[in-house]
């Protein structure tokens, strides 16, 4: 799981706009534009009915890809009255991958949304498909820029390492006091990446009463994690708070905490899915943790896909498209446009999630 | 392509029913495969039709020229196992030494060697030396195929990741990769097709019309009674290992530009899809039955039925389970005949064994 939570390149911040369309608003009856020609204004075009969306995850059956494409991207697609499919290989490899790409290219899909298992692999078969009249998104995980139209990157670095801070200072509450991060490697690059942009929030005022005392490497393993963790505790006895930014460090140390004294003491955040977490969220345990929201991934390559299969974006730096009730979006530099800050789970809301 | 010619002293030892001709029991499977390979040429029209009237994009151009892309990896290798599964060996380390393969000429290239042909010389030889061990175990040490290239995929598998690691190479010049993708002029097929074919016919001759082939099928039904009549058996089969993985690697150089990235997990798992065109053609997995035409047919009509099933939305499960059904039944219908018409026989004692 850690492994697809990357460090993005996007530079571009989206624009979350208040504005929460109604989908049947955007959905007008106004002709589309033609090919080649981008939406100045965002809201005066719309997306073309009756196009054909499919979306092409790593493997199917897989509750994160299901998550994303049966219950946002669907969603979005019967927004603008198209055709969604959801196809893919069992496995995830690179060769089956290719085969349902040109499956899909065959079939005529007026858009492929793809979650890449090689950067290099599948273009071949999505340059084809471009070839022959179709607009590929990248979703999850990306191909080469030349090889799609558009990236949907799930969270940027900075907006990782903001949110992860954020959420740590409000579970420890206003005095603040020692915490502690609980990487996965030492040489992660995406690990490492948040973990510097961590240090930089941290020294901003307003996080002042937190001070970091220490970083730790669970190796994405679960028994290492669960002992750095138990490490962490008997070496720091003043921590208040821990910060595991991999899916398996923080279910390892939700799972010490809980079975521990410090259990509602010392406060837990990081990223990870709602399936590790439930438990550990209702018993008070963690309070929050955040991630991305894989239904409002797809959600939004669906939209993407629309606009550029409508001509109204192109993938060019600086364009603007309206994704239904997440509002409008820029495409960032080398067509990447990023969802948005990362998703937070509590207890309110962990049950409408299943994966 | 000639008959195979029953061997002399041929018919499975110890399988063979008591007080029955072996003559005739080699002729009857012989009967039994001719109307398999027969079956296997109506299927694959039977679905190319149904499939072309039924499905949007069957049969069109582009449709043969996917189909033709991913049908080559496979055909390249069924070519060769064919053969040693006649011999009654197998080769299950196939798709790792594919991955091997194209795992070092990736790193080869990395290395600086830009020359295609060096490449593609490397990898073939390396190819038929990771095949060469599988025959000196299974040869020189009488062990079972079976045994070994399981060893053999685990450990080529694990070395290929050795080499690449989790990297992939994938900065090969443009002109390579679409070079062994392009098409031949005024068609949409892939030139690569017409090295299958020679190959085929180079694999056929060699099965059905000299005496190496003939002597294959007899080591197939009994390799003891083979090595009686003079036919070097250890031999054959130290050969027949090394051809398998020169081919494999030759697939592997093939998928590493068809799909411009060399990965240690490149084919894995194509090990099943060959042994599964291989039976499906009507070859034995006990060995000394069938033909190469059968199983170049379950090749293609494997590669096709994918295809046209994938474009009629049908989900990678229930393929899965399509293909597996289509295996068992390939495996257990001519012996299932076979019993039946065993039984019939032994009603009718009087009954003339059956003549050609």
């Amino acid at each position: 799981m850690s492994a697809r939570i990357r460090g993005g390149r996007a530079v571009a911040l989206a624009l979350l706009t208040a504005l929460t369309l109604a989908a049947a608003g955007c959905a007008g009856e106004e002709p589309a534009t033609t090919a080649g020609q981008p939406a100045a204004g965002g809201g005066a075009k719309t997306i073309k009915e009756g196009l054909k969306i499919a979306f092409l995850p790593k493997q199917v059956n897989n509750p994160y890809f299901d998550a994303s494409d049966n219950k946002g991207g669907k969603v979005a697609v019967e927004e603008v009255k198209g055709v969604y499919s959801q196809t893919g290989p069992s496995e995830a490899s690179p060769s089956a991958q290719v085969s349902y790409i040109n499956t899909l290219s065959q079939q005529g899909a007026d858009v492929i949304v793809v979650s890449a298992n090689d950067k290099d692999a599948i273009c071949g078969a999505l340059q084809e498909a471009r070839t022959a009249g179709a607009k590929v998104v990248t979703y999850d995980s990306d191909t080469n820029p030349s090889c799609r139209d558009v990236f949907i990157n799930q969270a940027s670095a900075e907006g990782i390492a903001a949110s992860q801070v954020k959420l740590i200072s409000e579970a420890v509450g206003p005095d603040g006091g020692e915490i502690a991060i609980l990487s996965a490697t030492a040489n992660a690059t995406n690990q490492n990446a948040w973990i510097a942009m961590m240090k930089t929030e941290l020294a901003k005022p307003e996080h002042g009463r937190l001070k970091l005392v220490a970083t730790v490497y669970g190796d994405d393993d679960d028994q290492k994690s669960f002992q750095e963790a138990q490490g962490l505790l008997a070496k720091h006895p003043n921590l208040k708070g821990i910060i595991s930014p991999t899916t398996v460090g923080v279910a390892a140390a939700a799972r010490y905490l809980s079975g521990s004294e410090y259990k509602g003491k010392v406060q837990l955040t990081g990223l990870g899915t709602p399936n590790q977490m439930r438990a550990y969220v209702k018993d008070g345990t963690v309070k929050s943790f955040a991630l991305w929201n894989p239904s409002d991934l797809g959600y939004l390559a669906a939209y993407a896909g629309g606009a550029l299969a409508s001509g109204l974006i192109t993938g060019k730096e600086g364009e603007k498209f309206t994704a239904g009730r997440l509002g409008e979006y820029t495409v960032g530099k080398d067509g990447v446009v990023l969802l948005g800050d990362p998703f937070v789970f509590t207890k309110d809301n962990i049950d409408e999630f299943d994966f | 392509m000639a008959e195979p010619t029953p061997a002399p002293g041929g018919g499975r030892a110890g399988r063979a029913p008591a007080g029955r001709g072996t003559a005739g029991r080699t002729a009857r499977w012989r009967g039994v495969a001719g109307s398999w390979d027969a079956a296997l040429l109506v299927a694959l029209a039977l679905v190319v039709v149904a499939g072309a009237l039924a499905v949007e994009g069957v049969a069109s151009p582009r449709f043969w020229r996917f189909v033709t892309l991913e049908v080559i990896p496979i055909a390249l290798i069924a070519l060769p196992m064919t053969l040693v599964i006649i011999t009654g060996e197998i080769d299950l380390s196939v798709a790792s030494i594919l991955g091997l393969t194209c795992t070092v000429m990736g790193q080869l290239w990395l290395w600086g060697i830009s020359s295609l042909p060096v490449l593609i010389a490397v990898a073939l030889l390396l190819g038929a030396l990771l095949g060469a061990v599988n025959g000196v175990f299974v040869t020189a040490f009488g062990l079972p195929s079976l045994a070994v290239t399981i060893g053999t995929l685990a450990l080529y598998r694990g070395l290929a990741y050795v080499v690449l690691g989790d990297r992939a190479v994938a900065d090969y010049p443009p002109g390579w990769t679409t070079g062994a993708i392009a098409a031949i002029p005024g068609l949409t097929i892939p030139w690569m097709i017409i090295v299958v074919a020679v190959l085929a016919v180079v694999f056929g001759l060699l099965l059905h019309a000299t005496p190496i082939g003939r002597g294959l099928y007899a080591m197939g039904n009994n390799a003891e009674a083979a090595r009686f009549t003079g036919i070097h058996v250890a031999r054959a089969k130290f050969w027949l290992f090394v051809a398998t993985g020169a081919m494999s690697a030759l697939a592997g150089v093939f998928w590493t530009l068809r799909y411009a990235s060399a990965r240690a997990d490149n084919g894995n798992g194509l090990e099943l899809a060959v042994v599964a065109a291989v039976l499906l053609g009507g070859v034995s997995i006990f060995g000394g039955r069938g033909r190469l035409v059968g199983v170049i047919a379950a090749v293609v009509l494997l590669g096709i039925l994918r295809n046209v099933l994938q474009l009629a939305y049908v989900p990678a499960n229930t393929l899965t389970i399509i293909t597996g059904s289509l295996l068992i039944v390939s495996v257990v219908g001519p012996n299932v005949a076979a019993m039946l018409r065993d039984r019939l026989r032994r009603r009718r004692p009087a009954a003339p064994l059956p003549q050609e």
